[in-house]
């Protein structure tokens, strides 16, 4: 069973590679060797040889694994804290070392005795 | 002490109790989309007489247990006992969904450990279990009266999970 194309066979690769297998959890369908990622091979091919397009084949695979099956889960609200922590937690790692380093700056400014302190010190 | 010295024990308490919630939980445990929805349309075979044929509608009218078995499955054999014996009682109509399995297999397996299923069909190539969301024998749906999915429930019952869990939302659907 070939594929009609080049692109084709590409979408199959990339598509495989972005959906889990459900019997092994960390493999994607294109790594693992279960029944089911074979069966489920089977589905995507079928469904690309039906003119299906990308988003088709990963809604029929969410309807009816649920979003687990996505590598890349869709941003909503269950996924907000997973897209967003990161940046959230750099956000305010970022405004600390600012805020830190204004106080710094104005701190050192003020008493001139410090200042020269500080200087010894370095 | 400045309340600000107390920021990184607040973060550390928080981040503490999150990490904290998710100690216990099952991660092979995937929630269905399937649940709170209609079950899917389907037609299958039976086991006993594959000329006969068992669908979505055939089933409607009482709330069941649906239960995806195999003979070739070692855990199926453990819930096996538990189930039957609570079909046996009546506490729940049993179905069977006999995926990936052969007649003869199916037949001899049920032979051997008993037989407590009102109704069986088969799902000889897995294609069927596709639209079910099937990823591993066994596996238990809960489908009330109109069709809708109540629950799933993967991995072998015990009498625990069907006190707990099963037996409550059958009593909440006569």
């Amino acid at each position: 069973m070939p594929f009609a194309d080049r692109a084709q066979e590409v979408r199959y690769q990339n598509l495989l590679r972005e959906l889990r297998c459900l019997q092994c959890q960390n493999q994607t369908l294109a790594d693992s060797d279960a029944d089911i990622a074979r069966q489920l091979r089977n589905e995507v091919f079928r469904m690309i040889g039906e003119g299906k397009s990308d988003d088709e084949i990963k809604d029929f695979m969410t309807a009816r694994y649920g979003e687990f099956v996505l590598y890349r889960p869709k941003v909503e609200s269950g996924t907000w804290l997973l897209w967003f922590g990161p940046f959230v937690i750099l956000a305010g790692g970022a405004l600390a070392l600012v805020l830190h380093l204004r106080k710094r700056r104005t701190g050192a400014t003020a008493p001139a005795a410090t200042a020269a302190r500080d200087e010894e010190d370095w | 002490m400045k309340p600000r010295a107390l920021i990184p024990l607040v973060v550390f308490v928080a981040i503490g109790f999150f990490l904290y919630s998710g100690i216990g939980k099952d991660p092979r445990y995937v929630p269905s989309p399937l649940v709170g929805k209609p079950m899917p349309e389907f037609s299958a075979p039976a086991l006993h007489d594959p000329t006969r044929i068992v669908s979505k509608t055939s089933l409607l009218g009482t709330p069941y247990l649906l239960n995806v078995f195999g003979s070739w499955c070692p855990s199926c054999r453990v819930e096996h006992p538990i189930l039957a014996e609570y079909a046996r009682r009546g506490a729940f109509k049993l179905v069977g969904f006999n995926w990936k399995d052969e007649k003869a297999d199916a037949e001899r397996w049920l032979q051997q450990f008993g037989d407590p299923y009102a109704e069986i069909f088969t799902d000889l190539d897995g294609r069927l279990g596709i639209d079910f969301g099937v990823y591993g024998a066994p596996e238990t749906f809960v489908i009330g009266a109109d069709g809708m999915v109540l629950h799933k429930h993967v991995g072998p019952l015990d009498a625990q999970t069907i006190e707990k869990e099963i037996l409550p939302l059958l009593a909440g659907k006569p």
